[in-house]
């Protein structure tokens, strides 16, 4: 596993960098000439991954998201991090349909289909200091 | 034009035209809503012929919309999605209280039939 390029990047707690977010993750993942299919997987991945350091991680509060992508010869790594509100029962929170939120229509399958789409997800998360969710994707070049 | 709404009698049509996320979902929710309250709106179809991308808040507006119209005894379908698309509905449990079929003329043949 080599490392071949690294990408950093940082951005408000913005809805409208939900698209901003994967958009970046898809295009710098391409230069490892994933398929289509690929692609979308790690698009949706990194929307839902976003979406939850947007609504949950910082409610409604402004803070930084960061997402730092590495490239290796066997796949993708992707990091999202927030310094939010962190998750209490991370085992909880990765079960299908449970949600902390059902008033506001959430479906409770974020974690669900990071896990479906990606090789890999892993969650580190602490309450009040924030919440780190690393994916990986093998793509064969 | 983010989504098209055309009835086919008293069902309504709903040609949703641009990414499925949670920034968009909530005036999504209200377009579609509103439509729905003031006429009467009995089936829904969701189309998803221009949706190429859709994260699970797309499965909370489809969801929340069929409770609703369920209520009043309607009844919703899914037609035109991508195979990524299916696969979301699929492992959410979606399909199993709201069917999909390949095209709009089939659904509304069963629904309205």
């Amino acid at each position: 596993m080599q490392l071949i390029n690294e990408m950093k990047l940082e951005f408000m707690s913005k809805s409208n960098n939900e698209a901003f977010g994967r958009i970046v993750a898809a295009a710098f993942a391409s230069q490892l000439d994933p398929t289509v299919e690929e692609l979308a997987d790690i698009k949706t991945a990194v929307s839902e991954a976003v979406t939850n350091a947007i609504i949950h991680g910082y409610e409604n509060n402004s803070g930084m998201v960061r997402m730092v992508c590495r490239l290796y010869d066997d796949g993708i790594e992707i990091v999202i991090s927030d310094e939010g509100k962190g998750i209490e029962d991370v085992e909880l929170a990765r079960q299908p349909l449970y949600t902390s939120k059902p008033d506001m229509e959430r479906s409770g399958m974020g974690f669900t289909v990071m896990e479906s789409f990606m090789d890999r997800v892993d969650i580190v998360s602490e309450p009040d200091k924030g919440t780190t969710v690393t994916l990986f994707k093998n793509i064969k070049s | 034009m983010d989504v098209k709404l055309l009835r086919k009698g008293t069902t309504l049509v709903i040609r949703i035209m641009e990414d499925m996320d949670h920034h968009s979902a909530q005036y999504l929710r209200q377009k579609i809503d509103s439509e729905i309250i003031k006429s009467t709106v009995k089936n829904i179809i969701f189309d998803f012929s221009k949706v190429n991308f859709m994260d699970s808040s797309g499965i909370g507006i489809v969801v929340g919309r069929y409770k609703n119209i369920q209520k009043l005894n309607g009844r919703a379908a899914i037609v035109n999605a991508n195979p990524k698309l299916m696969q979301i509905f699929e492992m959410s449990g979606v399909l199993k209280i709201i069917p999909a079929y390949a095209d709009l003329e089939d659904a509304l043949t069963s629904m309205c039939g």
